[in-house]
């Protein structure tokens, strides 16, 4: 009999319906592509150990003591034993209810992870620590330029510092007296560079920032304020 | 703070020397730790199983009665170890609340036990973690249905002074109270079931008259079936309007549903004596004598069982609703699809679409009445698969049906998912109350500390000093790491109320004004247009913080502690202020107060209104105090 068109439209729909049901119950699996084992958290699979207490006492300035309480806490909060960049965020931005507190934990990671492989390893995380309650005035503000630039290229630039200062007035939020102005952050940053920039080429370099700083006596009376952190 | 976080300030603190260089003003004296005791196993004996943990691990949660010096009182000095008489397994939950953060309800459990066992140590439920919660509120949900149930029982007690309305609704409502209420639900029920079967007697037909035809009984025997029905249409009149006259709401009461059968049930008799023999109505008047089957309904006064059926199908609206909808999407594919089929073959029956409706649900129930059936090949390939897919159809809402008498909520269903999303608002919205409480509590603190300074100058009580070293270390730290931000940023954090208004005069429309102010269990509340009421003072002369949060009046304090509202109206603003900072800000409408009525749940100190600044620097203690119940452990 000839197949009118409906007819034939029918059949090709049946045949289509006969390769959904195929599919469904798994008797022929068309080419699929294999992105099922769907890069979850990579971390996760991942268990990082960090090295033994002697290298990192001997690598940091922390006695066995407080590495052995620091790790505790680290390990309680990252149990794969490595922080990525989205918990760090969480984390930070917990401190700081009111404001925004993502650009600025962004840099900071940035400045955490050393070898910029993305995520933060206990070592990491305590050679940081170290440098900033242990270690002598110029390597904190040593760690201090290495965060403020952004592409590690030896010079801080305008553009660098605006981000960094308008991530920080971002963690203020919006509910402060006086409100910040949108040029709140630019002005700040034309201050620091009028205080910092000695040649006045445009960028701040590692030597002039510390030897800036170490002429400002709030600066230097600052550093020494988290010494009894741990 | 959460528990990792609690962890992680000593890194945060640490980082903010990155804020150093940038500062132009000197930075805040860091709180010492006085007595800085090296971390320590402390051993928790409960009913004789022993829990080992560090002191610090408890002293996450400073609000707690683990978190705070309230445990010194279980110190038991001979075996140098706290004890507690509780139940132990609920006890591993309290624990790894502590150790993880997150607090999770063991199933095994009654609901009551795990109740009691939090409240014993000071932890708030709503903190139960995601994985948990929905089933707790489950739990609970079918505890107080219990109760409620037992409350129904008890109902039944004679009130000593009750009216004779009273007397009559209580009858009414519970028919075994008393023998009279048992005569009427007896006579009222047989009256029912002579005037349904009076109904379906009336057409049977009758056997022949002398003139051919066989007529139903109704119209043979007229005048007796006449009388049955004003008989059984007098009862049930008597009896509604007895109903009418004892219940307690009459307005309520009309617009239930069981009045409204009622009515339904014996208007047709009344309309058709008003009515005339008219022969243009009378078929409107058969259309009518319907609605007489309705009488069946009030079956459901008496009979339990019809009720839950009633009460299981409107629990289970949605389902049905999605299955009718997915059904008639079916149909109507089904239907074009065999039409279409259909049209080449000669004197078909699918001479429509909508004719072909009737196929498909024939087919698609397995009815199978064959009075339609396919004739070429393409159709009766659709039919088969319409008839396939049918019994698929049909037989998913069974399952549902079932499972829902038996328990009503179902998980994976849309309304639950709904009712989640308002338990999850509420829920979070006391969180984030008492979240927002924290980071109030920074200027709280902060306030509380240029007020204790000031007060160093003059003379201070004790009470006053004591309060402010309340704070734990923990709160103490992180204050002073929002001090130092301030100090870099040469900005301060204010308080939304307070930012609105000084700062936003008419600006802002969109808040309803909800603060994040403090919060303790209590829920003491305040309002909004006290900010108003200020605003129409004028602005302050010196419109600095502390002068705005704790002016509420008392007269001001609403009395509901009822969070629903709260949950709805915190979460949308609070949503976006944290995501959206650059918001609305030049909105030039006025804010309305006179919305002021939904306006939230702030909480309010019962204290005198302040009108001086002076005055107004010795009621944050007061209120400090007050908040300190609850914030910290929510987190």
């Amino acid at each position: 009999m000839v197949l009118e068109g409906m007819e034939l439209i029918a059949i090709i729909v049946v045949i289509g319906l006969f390769f959904v049901v195929f599919k469904q119950f798994g008797v022929w699996e068309p080419l699929l592509l294999d992105e099922s084992s769907d890069c979850e958290l990579e971390l996760s699979a991942v268990r990082y150990q960090p090295e033994g207490l002697e290298q990192l006492q001997s690598q940091t300035k922390f006695t066995r003591k407080e590495l052995q309480s620091l790790y505790r806490g680290f390990k309680n909060e990252c149990p794969s034993g490595l922080v990525d960049e989205e918990t760090f965020k969480t984390i930070y931005s917990q401190f700081f209810p009111q404001g925004d507190a993502t650009t600025y934990a962004h840099f900071l990671f940035n400045a955490f992870d050393m070898d910029r492989n993305g995520a933060i390893r206990f070592e990491d995380f305590v050679i940081g620590l170290s440098v900033l309650l242990r270690g002598s005035d110029t390597e904190k503000l040593r760690w201090a330029f290495n965060l403020y630039d952004i592409n590690k290229d030896g010079y801080i630039t305008k553009e660098e510092m605006l981000a960094i200062m308008t991530s920080i007035y971002d963690m203020m939020g919006r509910y402060t007296s006086p409100s910040v102005r949108d040029d709140d952050p630019s002005e700040h940053v034309e201050k620091f560079f009028q205080k910092m920039d000695r040649n006045r080429d445009g960028v701040v370099t590692i030597d002039e920032f510390i030897e800036t700083c170490k002429k400002d006596e709030n600066i230097m009376a600052s550093m020494q304020l988290f010494e009894n952190v741990i | 703070m959460a528990t990792g976080v609690a962890a992680w300030l000593p890194f945060a603190r640490a980082a903010a020397i990155g804020w150093m260089p940038v500062a132009n003003l000197p930075m805040p004296i860091a709180p010492t730790e006085k007595n800085k005791r090296a971390d320590e196993l402390i051993i928790l004996n409960v009913s004789g199983r022993r829990f080992e943990t560090w002191r610090n691990t408890l002293d996450r949660y400073p609000d707690t009665l683990l978190g705070s010096s309230e445990k010194e009182f279980f110190y038991n000095e001979d075996t140098k170890e706290y004890f507690f008489d509780r139940d132990p397994d609920v006890f591993r939950a309290v624990l790894n609340f502590y150790r993880t953060g997150k607090l999770h309800y063991p199933r095994s459990e009654c609901i009551l036990a795990y109740d009691e066992e939090l409240s014993f140590f000071g932890i708030i439920p709503e903190i139960i973690g995601d994985c948990c919660y929905e089933e707790y509120k489950d739990r609970r949900r079918e505890n107080q249905e219990r109760l409620m149930d037992d409350d129904e029982d008890k109902k039944d007690a004679k009130l000593p002074n009750m009216t004779f309305r009273e007397t009559m609704w209580r009858a009414f409502e519970n028919p075994h109270t008393s023998t009279m209420a048992l005569v009427f639900y007896y006579v009222t029920g047989f009256f029912i079931a002579i005037s349904v079967l009076t109904n379906v007697v009336e057409t049977v037909p009758c056997g022949t008259t002398p003139n051919t035809k066989e007529v139903p009984c109704g119209e043979r025997y007229t005048v007796a079936f006449f009388c049955m029905d004003t008989a059984c249409v007098l009862i049930f009149t008597v009896e509604y309007l007895m109903r009418l006259f004892a219940a307690p709401s009459r307005y309520r009461f009309m617009r239930s549903v069981m009045s409204i059968i009622d009515v339904v049930a014996i208007l047709p008799y009344y309309i058709g004596l008003v009515m005339t023999n008219n022969e243009d109505v009378s078929g409107a008047f058969v259309t009518l004598r319907v609605f007489r089957v309705f009488r069946i309904f009030k079956f459901s006064r008496h009979s339990q069982g019809l009720r839950i059926l009633g009460y299981t199908l409107k629990s289970c609206a949605s389902e049905l609703g999605f299955l009718l909808f997915s059904l008639t999407m079916a149909i109507i594919i089904f239907a074009t699809v065999m039409f279409y089929a259909e049209k080449g073959s000669t004197s078909s029956k699918f001479t429509s679409i909508p004719a072909s409706f009737w196929y498909t649900i024939v087919t698609m129930t397995t009815l199978g009445y064959g009075d339609m059936v396919p004739k070429t090949i393409a159709g009766k390939i659709f039919g088969s698969i319409c008839s396939l897919s049918g019994v698929l159809v049909i037989a998913l809402p069974v399952p549902v049906i079932v499972s829902n008498f038996s328990r009503i909520y179902h998980q994976n269903q849309r309304a639950d998912k709904r009712r989640a999303q308002k338990m999850q608002k509420a829920r979070l919205a006391r969180i984030r109350i008492s979240k927002t409480g924290n980071s109030n509590a920074f200027l709280h603190s902060k306030r509380n500390g240029l007020f204790s300074d000031a007060l160093e100058l003059t003379s201070s009580t004790e009470e006053e000093q004591q309060l402010s070293k309340n704070q734990s270390l923990l709160e103490s730290q992180h204050h002073h790491l929002l001090h130092c931000l301030e100090k870099t940023t040469n900005h301060k954090f204010a308080d939304e109320q307070c930012y609105e208004q000084s700062y936003l005069e008419g600006a802002l429309h969109s808040y309803p004004s909800r603060s994040p102010s403090f919060s303790s269990q209590e829920g003491m509340t305040g309002t909004c247009c006290t900010c108003c009421s200020k605003r129409n003072h004028g602005p302050f002369p010196n419109s600095s913080m502390p002068t705005c949060l704790l002016t509420n009046p008392p007269s001001h304090t609403h009395p509901h502690h009822n969070l629903q509202e709260l949950s709805t109206i915190h979460i949308q603003p609070l949503n976006t202020s944290r995501s959206s900072l650059n918001m609305l800000v030049d909105e030039p409408a006025r804010p309305n107060c006179q919305s002021g009525t939904i306006t939230t749940a702030i909480i309010s100190s019962p204290m005198p209104p302040a009108t001086t600044p002076e005055v107004d620097a010795h009621l944050p203690p007061t209120g400090f105090a007050l908040q300190n119940v609850v914030k910290v452990s929510a987190m």
